[in-house]
């Protein structure tokens, strides 16, 4: 495999998606959306419970591809446990280190830094960052759909 | 020699001498991709332009270019006569009775839009149903879609059993004394499956039902006889036939078009015009509202005297070899499932590797410079039917190889090692 190649493919990545962490229904969660990629199909949706202000369960189910699929998972793990706001903050990261100007930018975000070749892949980042607009939308205005376009 | 080299050597010796020297009519197929050698396999999706095609479209602009239909000067009278000699083109490639039953449109698309909106609004009513199958490209559903809730009518779809074929029994039977249009994909663009359109015809006008054939996947691969299909529209586009992109065709029966309301109002299409009213030029220039694609027909052109010289009949051969050999190849490496196993098909190979999802798959191929097309093929009511969320698909052109074949393979095998 080339170099780069196995910047996208890490081992973490082919892990999370032979076996994504949370993936499960949360019957009666408190917030839900769906998030959809009409130009591949990707589509997933996220359930978060929230107490307090703070990310008490989180999971998702849908069908996508491996970056999607291992997004959505890393993502799970790293909001388990966060605030709100938090979370907002590590979009807003998650975000400039896939999509932003600038590589590197925005801090250490631990194991999500797995998903940083994805930023050399165009037409993928967007399977990277499907599973945060949804995480994002249902704790904004749940029960809305995400789309990536 | 094993029986995978014979076969390569079997199908170098049945290419035709014009199809072994075609690869070098295409400057952009000897460009790297990621520092490989570009391995175009994704036909269905566009094909690549021979030179004979640039060429033309380039002298018409240096040479020739006007605007048609109106000038009295020497330019626009040569701009017309381009225009409207690449209409008796297309004509005598579909076989056509009259160069007026061509109208250019800008693709398949657009020509089932025309159909739908003009035929349909005059047709359509409530209650009344419109038939088409369920291997149909979007582009086939969503016009009948729009044209049906105008009206009140129904969309009925013959349904597709898992091999990817029709089921023409229902097919038949879905044919009601409400239908007033069938609708079907002469090659789907999805899983390669060649439609017994000729038959599907026959069924309908036994009933007095006219049918569309949307051809934008089987004229790059088969000859196609209108009349002898006796189909009452064709549609294609000139970009998936080797020619530019933003051109191409509706064939329609003169009845038909004689009898429907104009598509897109503006000049051209009229012969004159007052505030109180306005009279509609003849058949075809009354659906071709606005200054036309004179460079892109002149571009189509170009591509059906191209594929002509070589001939449909040698590049569907080399097709089909190159498809079977594919099947052979794709098929044994374990994990993979071809998806469409109808048992006429034509130059496309759609396929699913377990573990791996068709995007992945589309990345790792590209890496190695191998064009395929991953997703739902714009067929998302068939990947429903079939249960995935999409395929891959390799679809071949007639510069393609047994040797792409193996570097496709070879990819496969290495995404199935990424995932491991």
């Amino acid at each position: 495999m080339t170099v780069d190649l196995r910047s996208l493919y890490q081992e973490i990545i082919v892990d999370h998606n032979r076996r994504p962490r949370n993936f499960r229904e949360i019957p009666g969660a408190d917030r839900t959306a769906n998030g959809d990629n009409p130009l591949c199909g990707d589509r997933l949706t996220v359930y978060v419970n929230v107490r307090g202000g703070m990310i008490r369960d989180i999971g998702f189910t849908g069908n996508g591809c491996a970056i999607s699929t291992a997004s959505a998972s890393l993502m799970t793990e790293a909001l388990l446990g966060k605030t709100e706001q938090e979370a907002a903050a590590l979009f807003e990261k998650f975000h400039d280190m896939v999509a932003g100007p600038e590589r590197g930018a925005g801090g250490s975000i631990g194991k999500l830094e797995a998903l940083a070749g994805v930023r050399e892949f165009p037409v993928r980042v967007k399977c990277a960052t499907l599973p945060w607009h949804t995480v994002r939308t249902a704790l904004n205005t749940p029960g809305r759909t995400a789309s990536t376009e | 020699m094993n029986r995978n080299s014979a076969l390569r050597a079997d199908a170098s010796i049945r290419t035709v001498p014009g199809l072994s020297r075609a690869r070098g009519d295409f400057p952009i197929l000897a460009r790297k991709v990621h520092g490989k050698p570009l391995v175009y396999l994704d036909n269905a999706a566009t094909t690549q332009k021979p030179r004979a095609v640039t060429a033309a479209i380039r002298r018409y602009y240096d040479t020739s270019n006007a605007n048609v239909h109106r000038g009295v000067h020497a330019l626009s009278d040569r701009a017309t006569q381009a225009y409207e000699e690449a209409r008796g083109r297309v004509a005598r490639f579909l076989n056509a009775r009259e160069d007026r039953e061509i109208v250019f449109v800008r693709g398949a698309t657009e020509g089932i839009n025309l159909v739908a909106q003009t035929y349909g609004r005059v047709h359509l009513q409530a209650g009344d149903e419109v038939l088409i199958t369920g291997m149909e490209h979007h582009s086939n559903i969503v016009p009948w879609q729009m044209a049906c809730d105008r009206a009140g009518a129904r969309l009925v779809v013959a349904p597709v059993d898992v091999s990817g074929e029709l089921d023409l029994a229902a097919y038949e039977r879905m044919l009601s004394p409400r239908t007033r249009m069938a609708a079907v994909t002469h090659v789907s663009n999805a899983l390669g499956t060649v439609n017994p359109v000729r038959e599907m015809i026959g069924m309908a006008h036994s009933r007095g039902v006219p049918v569309l054939v949307d051809g934008a996947q089987a004229t790059p691969h088969t000859p196609v006889d209108v009349r002898a299909l006796g189909c009452d529209f064709y549609v294609f586009s000139g970009h998936k036939l080797y020619g530019p992109t933003g051109i191409g065709v509706l064939y329609g029966k003169a009845e038909h078009l004689e009898a429907m309301p104009p598509y897109q109002g503006g000049g051209d299409m009229i012969l004159r015009v007052t505030f109180e009213k306005t009279t509609y030029n003849a058949v075809p220039w009354k659906f071709e509202a606005g200054t036309p694609n004179v460079g892109g027909a002149v571009g189509l052109r170009a591509a059906i005297d191209y594929l002509d010289a070589i001939g449909l009949g040698a590049v569907s051969a080399h097709e089909g070899e190159l498809l079977a050999y594919a099947t052979e190849e794709v098929g044994k490496i374990p994990g993979v499932r071809v998806v469409g196993t109808a048992r006429e098909k034509a130059g496309i190979l759609s396929f699913v590797v377990e573990g791996v999802h068709p995007h992945d798959i589309g990345t790792i191929l590209d890496h190695e410079g191998v064009a395929i097309r991953a997703g739902h093929h714009c067929a998302m009511p068939l990947m429903d039917r079939l249960g995935l969320p999409g395929t891959a698909r390799a679809s071949f052109g007639l510069y393609n190889t047994p040797a792409e074949v193996d570097l496709l393979a070879a990819g496969i095998r290495k995404a199935r090692e990424v995932f491991r």
